[in-house]
C-alpha cells in the first residue's frame, strides 16, 4: 500500500522533474531544509522558519515527502505534498497512520498546513527567517482518542519559528539553528485526539540544530516539548539525524527518536527514514 | 487524584522546560565554542588571513576565470553579463575579493550598489550566480570550510546587489 503510495508519487515527480527542470533552483543545497512528520517544511519533527524547497521570490517550487517512524510498540507512516509560492507561503497537506501494535489496529490523521514567511531569509539576511504557520488536524479514527479521554478528534496547532544558517560559523562550517514556539492542544501530534482533562500548558517549544559537514550532508538534533493533556505522562520527543541531499530533487534523512512514553507504554524509542522530491 | 496528577502535569511541565533551557544552553555553547574558536583556526596556521587561506591571487584569479566561464555557459545570469567587459571585470572583482577576504588590496572601484544599479538582478539570479561561484570554487579545488567563509562575507552583499 505505502510502497504504491511512494512509487506513483515517485513517477509524478521524475517526470515532472524532466520537464520543468530548474523551476526552481534558488537556493543553496540543503538549506531549505526536508519535510516533518506533519508535512510543513522543517526537520523531522520540528517545522522551520524555512519554507519547503527551493523556490525563490521569483519562483514557485512543489515537493512531496514519505517518511516512516518505528519505535518499539508503534509505527507511523506519513506522506505529505508542499507547494511554495514565492518563497512566501507554504501549503501543505499530509496523511498519518499511526499503527498501535499492542492493540492491532491503525489511527489516522490528515493535516492541512499553511506558513508564511514573514520577513528575513535564513541565508542572506542578518536577522533570522520568522515565519508563521497552522497546522489543522483532523483525526480519522477517534475511539482510541476518546476512550483515553481526549476531548475532540480536530484541533488547529499555530506556531512561529525562527530559524537562521551562518555561513562558515564553526571553523568554516555551515551552522542551522531554528526556534518554533507551538500553541496546540494535540496529544501525541494529534494521533490520540485534542485536549484533554489535564489540559495546561498550552504554548511547546521546540527546538533543532544541525551542521553541514559538507554541500551534500548535515547532521543535527531536535527536541519537541508536547503537552501531557491526557495524563498519561506524555512525553517531549527528540531525535538525532542524518540528511543526505545528493541534488536539488531529493534528500534522505535518517534518524534515531526518542518519543518517550506513547499512551502509557514507555520506552518507545527507534527509527525514522524519511525521503523527499522536490521538483 | 486530580491534584496528583497535576503535581505531575506542574513536574512535568517544569523538566520540559529545564530540558528545553538545557537543550539551548547546549545549542548556545556549541555555537560559542565556534564563535570563540573561528578566527583562532588562524591559530593552527598562525593568524592567516582568508585571503592566504584561499590560496592568495592565483587561486581567486583562478576562481574568477571559472566563474567567467560558467556564467557564459549559464542562461539565468549570462543576460546580464553580454555587453560586459570580460578583462575589466576580472581585474576588479579580483581586487574586490582580495579586498573583501583582508588580502593586501584596497579595492577603491564603485559601490556595488553603482555597480549593479539598474541591472535589476532579481533574487533568483543572485542566488543562482552565488551557487556558480560556489562550482567556481570547487573547480578551483577550495576546501568546503574556505568557501564557507568567503560565502559568508559575500552572502551580505545582496541586499545592496538585488533589485538595484
Ligand atoms: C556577491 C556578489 C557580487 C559581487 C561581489 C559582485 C562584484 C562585482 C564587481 C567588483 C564588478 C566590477 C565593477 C566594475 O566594473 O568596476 C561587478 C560588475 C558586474 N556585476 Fe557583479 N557582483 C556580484 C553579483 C552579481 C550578480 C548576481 C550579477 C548578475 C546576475 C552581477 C552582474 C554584474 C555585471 C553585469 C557587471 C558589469 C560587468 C561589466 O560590464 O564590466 N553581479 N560585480
Amino acid at each position: 500500500m505505502i510502497m504504491n503510495k511512494f512509487t506513483s508519487i515517485f513517477y509524478a515527480c521524475f517526470f515532472t522533474v524532466f520537464s520543468l527542470n530548474c523551476l526552481a533552483e534558488g537556493k543553496i543545497l540543503a538549506t531549505p531544509g526536508v519535510s516533518q512528520i506533519e508535512g510543513s517544511g522543517g526537520g523531522g519533527i520540528v517545522p522551520w522558519a524555512q519554507l519547503a524547497g527551493y523556490a525563490t521570490e521569483e519562483s514557485i517550487s512543489a515537493s512531496a515527502a514519505c517518511s516512516r517512524v518505528t519505535v518499539k510498540d508503534f509505527s507511523l507512516d506519513s506522506c505529505g505534498v508542499q507547494a511554495n509560492f514565492y518563497d512566501r507561503i507554504e501549503l501543505s497537506y499530509a496523511k498519518q497512520t499511526f499503527e498501535v501494535n499492542p492493540l492491532k489496529l491503525d489511527l489516522k490523521q490528515t493535516i492541512i498546513g499553511a506558513k508564511i514567511n514573514l520577513f528575513g531569509d535564513l541565508v542572506y539576511t542578518s536577522l533570522p527567517q520568522i515565519s508563521l504557520g497552522i497546522q489543522s488536524k483532523r483525526l480519522k479514527t477517534s475511539d482510541v482518542a476518546f476512550a483515553l479521554g481526549a476531548e475532540k478528534d480536530s484541533g488547529t496547532d499555530v506556531y512561529i519559528a525562527a530559524s537562521k544558517l551562518h555561513l562558515g560559523f564553526i571553523n568554516g562550517y555551515n551552522w542551522l539553528w531554528n526556534i518554533t514556539a507551538r500553541h496546540t492542544k494535540a496529544n501525541q501530534i494529534g494521533l490520540l485526539g485534542f485536549g484533554g482533562a489535564n489540559e495546561k500548558a498550552k504554548i511547546q517549544l521546540e527546538a533543532s540544530t544541525a551542521i553541514l559537514l559538507d554541500r551534500h550532508l548535515a547532521i543535527g538534533v531536535e527536541y519537541r516539548q508536547k503537552p501531557d493533556n491526557l495524563g498519561l505522562g506524555e512525553n517531549h520527543w527528540k531525535d538525532i539525524f542524518v540528511a543526505w541531499f545528493p541534488n536539488k530533487h531529493l534528500s534522505v534523512t535518517l534518524a534515531y527518536v526518542d518519543l518517550g512514553s506513547i499512551a502509557a507504554i514507555d520506552k518507545q524509542t527507534g527509527w525514522y527514514l524519511s525521503t523527499m522530491w522536490y521538483l | 487524584m486530580k491534584r496528583k496528577i497535576n503535581n505531575k502535569i506542574k513536574a512535568d511541565v517544569e523538566m520540559g522546560m529545564r530540558k528545553v533551557t538545557q537543550y539551548l544552553m547546549l545549542v548556545i555553547l556549541l555555537g560559542c565554542a565556534a564563535c570563540a574558536s573561528p578566527e583562532s583556526s588562524k591559530n593552527n596556521s598562525s593568524n592567516a588571513s582568508l585571503y592566504q587561506k584561499i590560496g592568495q591571487k592565483p587561486a581567486i584569479d583562478n576562481i574568477i576565470d571559472n566563474l567567467v566561464n560558467l556564467i557564459g555557459q549559464d542562461n539565468v545570469v549570462f543576460s546580464h553579463f553580454a555587453q560586459s567587459n570580460v578583462t575589466h571585470f576580472k581585474e576588479k572583482l579580483s581586487i574586490y575579493l582580495c579586498n573583501i577576504t583582508d588580502g593586501p588590496c584596497k579595492y577603491n572601484g564603485d559601490t556595488m550598489q553603482d555597480i549593479h544599479k539598474g541591472m535589476h538582478i532579481d533574487t533568483n539570479q543572485f542566488n543562482h550566480f552565488v551557487e556558480l561561484f560556489i562550482a567556481a570554487m570547487e573547480a578551483s579545488n577550495i576546501s568546503y570550510p574556505i568557501q564557507n567563509q568567503l560565502l559568508a562575507r559575500l552572502a551580505p552583499l545582496r541586499e545592496s546587489i538585488i533589485k538595484m
